[in-house]
């Protein structure tokens, strides 16, 4: 670690903690129906919105209501863009004809399982692309198929989340608030004018904002090059901000596009924490208690700095086969030292172990490096991240759902232990929100485990339509443990709705676009439904007053119980899969054993 | 201070128990042995699925041992020892919950043995008796007994006074007195009268006495899951099944690592099996029922009968506890504490007349002024008889008594009706005197006026004494966040300063059977658990509407039917050992799910370095407890799990130590020894194992 590789993670945090009271009391007064200062301009802009959908501003929903009113949202918006897809060939906005007779060779097909699996990638806020966006998709396509999902699926999860905040923060109601209200303040107060404002900010620095055609250049080698083009600035601010991830371009943030500068990168993965952070405060000051915030905003930062500090060291020590070779490994003067394999240089080994950390973290995926060539550790950060539950400040919204989530596990089984029945925040942690958290537990679990299970293991016979002859490792551009964390990270990041790519996989076949779309549809889904349960549960009830014999849950002890739990919950279920890929290379790796077939009698 | 503690311990945890068996009584312990095995029976096992996974994959390595043992595979032994071991878990697992209800299914055998089948004189069309069997009496039959007789069934005293030998119930010797009519009119079958003869109108149908359902509680035939511990299965039941996918989808996992290095093979299934079970929460699924079993039976021991376990579980949540003032928090009868006498009288000179007034005075008040006069001023107790004294009751109406003799009227009474005596006599009222009296009532006392006839002499301060270390005891309950509220009639003034000078939180005065429900039901309308205690019919009510309402064994039939706890020696301040009960059973329950969480760490450090080791000699680096053969680690982490649930079988019986203290600093401890402490003991205790079986050459 270099001085000042700790001095900008310190500035990055630093910056954060300085924004999350305000982005927090902000969204906390939006969600709230109160007037904020952006009202004069956007009320407006509102009513508008409820006026032209029939929108009741004060009627408010159970949660079941509120679950149906998101899944048909969803489906609707999920088939919207499964036919944009289809259709570009016959859109405008289509300069390079994409899914036309005349689109130039090499150009990606717009297959029914890749544009299902983009639709389902988009709508869950995963952006996982199985497709490289600068020869597949139109700009239409880019613009009104996938960045409006940018805007739609983050709303949806700030709605979730404020739902299930209300769940704590009311009591002896039945109704958890409108999600149709709910969506349209998330987008029309927080996404819409940060947007603009990010937008500005990232073409100062350089992000291109265009409709044209793909500029061809001669290269100094007198060859041409086919330069992509497009607008960028206006997805890439969302893409951040709404923690969705999807690039406008193949390299995602590591293309000098989306992300020139080391002054656009800072931007950028504050954007991805910023949303989620203040809404740890946003929590705190809906349930009347900040401190509520300021614990899980402890916890969140605790697992963070745990993140970043075992990923930052381990690729700024870098492969000591390769210093063993006398390549210098150290950073000097004028080189980074370290892993610098698959990190673009004008963001160096901290601003890329940063930017893996906070893409996971968060449920983003944008990348600014290829997690690919991390060292085996610092690959093990991102992976765990997400299976983590990605409840790191993670996405907007989800993120705080998933730590109220693992909050709820920790109270039960902690509260047990003062002796009496499990409280949150004066809520009786019962049968029904304990089901409904295991359930949404068992259900990442399964989803990521037996994806990948399958996938390291499935045989495709000669003539089967979903993916080439033989097995479906075959797929992958490494053998070895590496090649198990390959796979395991696909599934991981499907079922985290993170969208994030280890790489070294070819993932653009029938089968898997329509596992991993499964596996995106249970992780969004499956998880969001019990949670809206648990939210309907909780505002039934009435509240306890706090004693002495109440658990605290604001105090460093508490943090502490929640950060055990979730890390033993993660830890738990996927070491014996971790141990297989990532642990064991790097073992492998200590011993200098590339991956070899050599056996030693280890037992005698 | 005529102050005797009545309540020789201060502290809110049971220190005594009454019918305390040893915690491993050998009959208790040989059923138990027996009992583990009948429990093996898959069809009792499924309602544990902890224990139910664990028992099929026992099933499965015997499978597989008599498939070895017959083509002679060469890990036989390795896979005997692992499917011994795994019965041994479910074994030890069934032994604690057996060992949990043998201790009242002893106590049932005994209470068994008292229910004899007794004859019962039935009154049939109310004069004539004929004799029928105790189990065809049905409710609203009236039944005589005579001495000596045991009572044929529940029911209520409608004609007669007797006095009731009752230790077949509640274990105390002494008579009891049961009239009709009244607070004391209730009778349970299966106790026996002593003297005198009484009427009895049956009041419940056979197999619904008060004796079955002892039975049936104390056996814990009729246990249903409590709401909390329901909660805590689904948590196990769904940890349990992440680890199956963890563990079903190891071999792909396996197969795509095997076939890559060309080396080792894919664990068998003997190996998954034991990964498996070590890694669900056995320990807590082991014991769970056990400790729900023992949390009932040390309430049993405590002479309380609680009608469900939820209702124990409830006390561990109280958030209010109200308390009776008089027999609860203090001693039930008021006390002369001291003589006041108004200007120009001796204090000897009060004494004397006081002490006059209430020779005759058979009333706890009357003789704690005669025992005040002998204690302070020597009077020893006069006979009175040859004076031709003429002793005056109290009455509603005088609210005054005394005695007529030798031409003196010597008066106490009520202040306003002295004044009223001294007035029509022509005396004067000393005018210091309502200062006084004021003064004694503002203190939470009564003042009763002295009067020689026309001569008022003073005031004897009455006063209601507050039992020793209550005000410790209420303490403690607010250390732990429970706050009390003394009930009293009373008036606020009273009140207000014996709840001062008891240390509650709270007291409604001038209380009404309404206002002591409408308290109730605001309390509850503000999310908060209410116990009570009550005996009186009137009470049964509030008793039904309470969180934990605690009945009297001497109240009424309907007090006892309303609450869901019986409390056999009618001693009120029971409750609060009851609240710590509770709570001792909430905390085990959680101490041990996170114990056994905790231990998971460990067992993989064991097994999976041992499972891949051929595959990537690598992972060696992983073994840090240097294990010595892969057999071995995944034996020794086999047996440490089933071990252990062994070793916590006392743990489970008796409950986690508990001391009053607030939540926070609870939860620092108890995290500290079964959190860090699971994470932490396991390693020694596999590694120990490890070398015993190597030195054993078992693996």
């Amino acid at each position: 670690m270099t001085p000042n590789g700790l001095l900008q993670i310190g500035v990055f945090f630093l910056v954060l903690l300085a924004l999350t009271k305000p982005m927090g009391a902000f969204m906390a007064r939006v969600f709230e129906g109160e007037r904020t200062w952006l009202h004069p301009a956007l009320r407006p802009l509102e009513r508008l919105i409820y006026r032209l959908c029939g929108i009741r501003e004060d009627q408010e929903q159970r949660w079941t209501g509120y679950a149906a009113s998101l899944l048909m949202f969803s489906l609707a918006s999920l088939l919207l863009t499964y036919l944009i897809q289809r259709l570009q060939g016959f859109l405008p906005f289509n300069p390079q004809g994409f899914g036309t007779a005349h689109a130039a060779q090499g150009a990606t097909a717009m297959t029914p399982d890749l544009a299902f699996n983009t639709a389902v990638s988009f709508t869950t806020n995963t952006n996982w692309q199985a497709y490289t966006p600068e020869t597949t998709m139109s700009y239409l396509t880019q613009m009104a198929g996938l960045a409006t999902h940018n805007f739609f699926s983050a709303a949806a999860g700030m709605a979730i989340a404020v739902a299930l905040i209300r769940g704590f923060a009311r009591h002896s109601s039945e109704k958890i608030g409108n999600f149709w209200v709910d969506m349209t303040r998330a987008t029309v107060y927080v996404l819409l004018p940060m947007s603009l404002l990010i937008a500005l900010l990232l073409v100062s620095q350089g992000v291109i904002q265009n409709l044209s055609p793909y500029t061809k250049a001669a290269t100094l080698e007198g060859g041409t090059q086919i330069i992509a083009q497009g607008p960028t600035a206006s997805q890439e601010a969302i893409k951040m901000l709404g923690t969705n991830g999807g690039g406008f371009f193949n390299a995602n943030s590591a293309h000098p596009f989306e992300n020139p500068t080391p002054l656009s990168n800072f931007i950028q993965i504050l954007s991805i924490f910023v949303i989620p952070a203040g809404l740890t405060y946003t929590f705190g000051k809906m349930v009347k208690d900040t401190r509520q915030g300021w614990a899980i905003f402890a916890a969140m930062s605790t697992l963070f700095l745990a993140g970043v500090f075992v990923a930052y060291p381990s690729e700024q020590s870098g492969n000591p086969i390769l210093s063993s070779l006398g390549i210098e490994n150290h950073a000097t003067a004028t080189q980074p030292g370290g892993n610098m394999e698959g990190k673009e240089v004008r963001f160096g080994i901290t601003n890329s172990a940063l930017f893996a950390t906070v893409t996971t973290d968060a449920s983003c995926g944008a990348v600014n490096s290829m997690h690919d060539s991390f060292t085996p550790l610092g690959g093990l950060v991102p992976l765990v991240n997400i299976e983590l539950g990605e409840v790191v400040f993670g996405g907007v919204g989800a993120g705080i759902y998933g730590m109220l989530m693992f909050a709820i596990l920790t109270v039960f089984i902690a509260g047990l232990m003062v002796g009496r029945t499990p409280e949150y925040l004066g809520k009786k942690i019962e049968q029904k929100e304990v089901k409904m958290v295991m359930l949404a537990v068992l259900v990442l679990a399964a989803s990521i485990l037996l994806f990948s299970g399958t996938g390291a293991v499935v045989q495709f016979a000669k003539n089967s339509w979903l993916n080439p002859p033989g097995p479906a490792t075959a797929n992958l551009g490494n053998s070895g443990p590496h090649g198990l964390s390959e796979i395991l990270y696909a599934y991981t990041s499907g079922t985290g709705n993170n969208g994030s790519a280890f790489g070294g996989i070819s993932p653009n076949t029938p089968w898997y676009n329509l596992t991993i779309g499964m596996a995106m549809l249970i992780g969004r889904f499956l998880m969001i439904i019990p949670l809206l349960a648990v939210a309907g549960s909780l505002a039934q009830k009435k509240v306890v007053p706090a004693s002495a014999g109440t658990l605290p849950t604001n105090g460093p002890l508490f943090v502490g119980l929640l950060v055990g739990v979730v890390v033993i919950v993660g830890a738990l279920t996927f070491f014996p899969a971790l141990t297989l890929g990532p642990i064991v290379e790097h073992f492998l790796m200590l011993r200098h054993q590339l991956f070899s077939l050599l056996v030693f009698p280890v037992w005698s | 201070m005529l102050v005797e503690s009545q309540s020789p311990t201060v502290n809110i945890l049971p220190t005594k128990r009454r019918r305390a068996r040893p915690l491993f009584d050998p009959p208790i312990v040989k059923r138990a042995v027996w009992d583990s095995f009948v429990k093996l029976n898959p069809i009792t096992m499924m309602k544990n699925p902890v224990m139910f996974v664990v028992e099929v994959g026992a099933a499965l390595t015997t499978a597989l041992v008599l498939r070895d043992w017959r083509v002679g595979a060469a890990d036989l032994g390795f896979t005997f020892q692992i499917t011994l071991w795994l019965w041994f878990t479910v074994l030890f697992a069934n032994f604690a919950e057996a060992m949990a209800e043998g201790r009242g299914k002893a106590q049932a055998d005994t209470l068994r043995k008292t229910k004899t089948e007794t004859i019962a004189h039935r009154l049939k069309n109310g004069s004539k008796v004929e004799n029928v069997a105790a189990s065809q009496l049905r409710q609203g039959d009236i039944v005589v007994c005579d001495p000596n007789d045991i009572i044929p069934g529940d029911g209520e005293v409608i004609e007669g006074i007797a006095s009731v030998d009752e230790s077949a119930i509640t274990g105390e010797s002494a008579p009891v007195i049961r009239e009709s009519g009244g607070d004391r009119s209730a009778v349970t079958g299966g106790t026996k009268v002593l003297s005198d003869q009484i009427k009895i109108r049956i009041t419940s149908n056979p197999g619904e006495t008060f004796l079955d359902r002892m039975i049936a509680l104390v056996e814990g035939a009729q246990r249903q899951k409590t709401p909390n511990e329901i909660a805590l299965n689904i948590v196990i039941a769904g940890l349990t099944l992440v680890f199956l996918l963890a563990v079903v989808t190891l071999p792909p996992f396996a197969q795509y690592s095997v076939s890559a290095t060309g080396a080792g093979k894919v664990p068998g299934i003997a190996v998954l099996i034991s990964l498996l079970v070590c890694l669900i929460p056995t320990t807590i699924g082991g014991l769970l029922s056990a400790i729900g079993i023992a949390g009932m039976d040390r309430v049993m021991q405590h002479n309380v009968l609680a009608m469900s376990g939820k209702a124990v579980e409830a006390a561990g949540d109280v958030n209010t506890l109200l308390l009776d003032k008089t027999g609860t928090i203090t001693l039930g009868n008021r006390q002369a504490v001291e003589f006041i006498p108004v200007e120009g009288v001796s204090p000897a000179d009060l004494a004397d007349a006081a002490q006059l007034s209430s020779l005759a005075d058979e009333t706890p008040e009357g003789r704690s002024i005669v025992v005040l006069a002998k204690e302070k001023y020597q009077l020893r107790g006069r006979e009175v008889a040859e004076h031709e004294a003429k002793f005056i009751a109290f009455s509603a109406q005088t609210r005054m008594s005394g005695v007529d003799l030798d031409h003196r009227s010597v008066r106490k009474g009520a202040t306003d009706a002295v004044i009223e005596f001294v007035k029509e006599l022509g005396g004067a009222i000393p005018p210091r005197l309502t200062e006084v009296t004021d003064h004694i009532a503002r203190s939470g006392g009564t003042p009763l006026v002295v009067a020689d006839g026309p001569k008022v002499l003073g005031v004897i301060h009455l006063k209601d004494v507050v039992k020793g270390g209550m005000h410790e005891r209420f303490d403690q309950l607010r250390a732990i966040g429970i706050r009390t509220v003394m009930i009293t009639g009373d008036n606020p003034l009273t009140a207000a300063a014996i709840a001062a000078e008891a240390g509650v939180d709270d007291f409604l005065a001038q209380a009404t059977p309404k206002q002591k429900m409408d308290l109730i039901k605001r309390e509850q309308a503000g999310g908060r658990l209410v116990a009570m205690t009550g005996d009186g019919t009137n009470d049964a009510p509030a008793l039904a509407q309470a969180d934990v309402g605690v009945a009297m064994n001497t109240g009424t039939m309907a007090a006892k039917e309303a609450g869901n706890m019986v409390d056999l020696d009618s001693n009120p301040t029971k409750l609060i050992e009851v609240v710590a009960i509770g709570k001792q059973l909430l905390m085990t329950r959680g101490a041990l799910t996170t114990f056994s969480i905790a231990n998971d760490v460990a067992k993989y450090f064991a097994i999976l370095p041992a499972m891949f080791s051929v595959t990537y000699p690598a992972i060696a680096a992983m073994n840090v407890m240097r294990l010595h053969s892969p057999e071995s680690a995944v034996l020794a982490a086999v047996i440490f799990n089933a071990l252990i649930i062994i070793a916590l079988i006392p743990l489970a019986l008796r409950g986690v130590a508990y001391k009053p203290m607030s939540a926070a600093a609870l939860l620092r401890r108890n995290i500290l020894v079964y959190g860090v402490g699971g994470i932490i003991a396991p390693f020694p205790g596999i590694w120990i194992i490890d070398v015993l079986l190597g030195w054993l050459h078992l693996a």
